[in-house]
């Protein structure tokens, strides 16, 4: 008796409990967690799918949201905001955003309220009419446009950061010298 | 038709270069604290700092958190990771392209709890980011999990 008890304690002690839980989440259908404890694998691939490190390796088991909660509720109240994108279309040639385009400032502006420290990341393209380096330029001009428009109602100028990718990645995939609306944009990432 | 949209874009490019470029260079930091509740610190170089909402991150520092403390870090791919009391977390290395998304990132916690919702590098590539235990090694295959160590 007094052994098998010494022996569970050891056991206990052999080392620090561990324990991984996938969530449900509404990422990718292939979402997954491989859990590897030396030679071991388990794969949680599951909405509560959980491991808890043995000795004998990963040791899989089954939790709920009420048990996470009670666990991990610090940690996940913890969790940032997610970063929110947007696109704005140009009129073609120009650095000049399309009408519907202009209401859509609004709304990245109400996602920058939401956050305590809002970063913004501003990233010009353009179609594939005209040359690299005019293009590279168009785009960059784009961003600038953007940050400004953003400066300009109140946004810390240190706060945005542009790049511009020329025609490098179009949303739509078209031939040289085609005047495509929806590859002139601006993409804007608020973190 | 051609020669005139040339033009036009030409005058593009003079017009940007008549603008003063002002980049902003912010790629050395790995990503920032955007939630910090109670006591929360940050190792960096042998030294602690104390950490606040709005501080930049590098990649080798370590975070850690008090009784009180929680932290709440976006990761400049946009990955999640969130930490609640007497955690320890350490961002081992970070390589990001936000161009190609490609990029490495391997985060480990040492205590405490810890939640990840996993950004474009591990989207990109399954291989390419994993969260480290004291015994186990996570895989991360684009999703969103919680994990604890218990000294």
């Amino acid at each position: 008796m007094a052994v098998a008890l010494c022996a569970l304690v050891v056991a206990g002690c052999a080392g620090p409990k561990e324990s991984v839980v996938l969530l449900p989440s509404a990422s990718a259908p292939d979402a997954a967690v491989v859990v590897t404890q030396g030679s071991k694998q388990v794969v949680l691939a599951e909405p509560y799918a959980a491991a808890r490190a043995s000795r004998d390796g990963p040791e899989p088991f089954r939790t709920n949201a009420a048990e996470v909660q009670a666990r991990y509720g610090s940690a996940l109240a913890a969790q940032p905001l997610r970063p929110a994108q947007f696109t704005l279309y140009f009129v073609e040639g120009k650095d000049e955003f399309t009408e519907e385009s202009k209401k859509i400032v609004d709304s990245v502006f109400a996602e920058i309220a939401r956050r305590p420290v809002a970063d913004v990341m501003v990233i010009g393209h353009t179609d594939t009419v005209g040359s690299d380096a005019a293009n590279d330029a168009l785009s960059r001009q784009r961003a600038e446009v953007v940050r400004n428009a953003f400066v300009a109602r109140g946004l810390a100028v240190d706060k945005v950061v542009t790049a511009g990718r020329g025609r490098r990645e179009l949303a739509v995939p078209t031939a040289d010298g085609v005047a495509e609306p929806r590859n002139r944009r601006v993409e804007i990432l608020v973190r | 038709m051609r020669s005139t949209i040339r033009f036009r874009r030409g005058a593009a490019v003079s017009l940007a270069l008549a603008c003063a470029w002002l980049a902003v260079p912010a790629w050395a930091d790995v990503g920032q604290i955007k939630v910090a509740k109670g006591r929360v610190t940050v190792e960096r170089k042998g030294q602690e700092l104390a950490a606040q909402v709005g501080m930049p991150l590098e990649a080798a520092d370590v975070v850690r958190t008090g009784a009180d403390g929680s932290v709440g870090i976006t990761m400049r791919d946009n990955s999640l990771l969130s930490a609640g009391p007497n955690s320890i977390v350490s961002l081992d290395s970070f390589e990001f392209d936000p161009t190609t998304s490609d990029g490495r990132f391997d985060a480990r916690l040492q205590r405490g709890t810890l939640a990840v919702s996993s950004g474009r590098i591990a989207k990109k590539s399954p291989q390419a980011m994993t969260v480290r235990t004291p015994a186990a090694v996570l895989g991360v295959r684009g999703t969103e999990f919680v994990v604890s160590v218990d000294d």
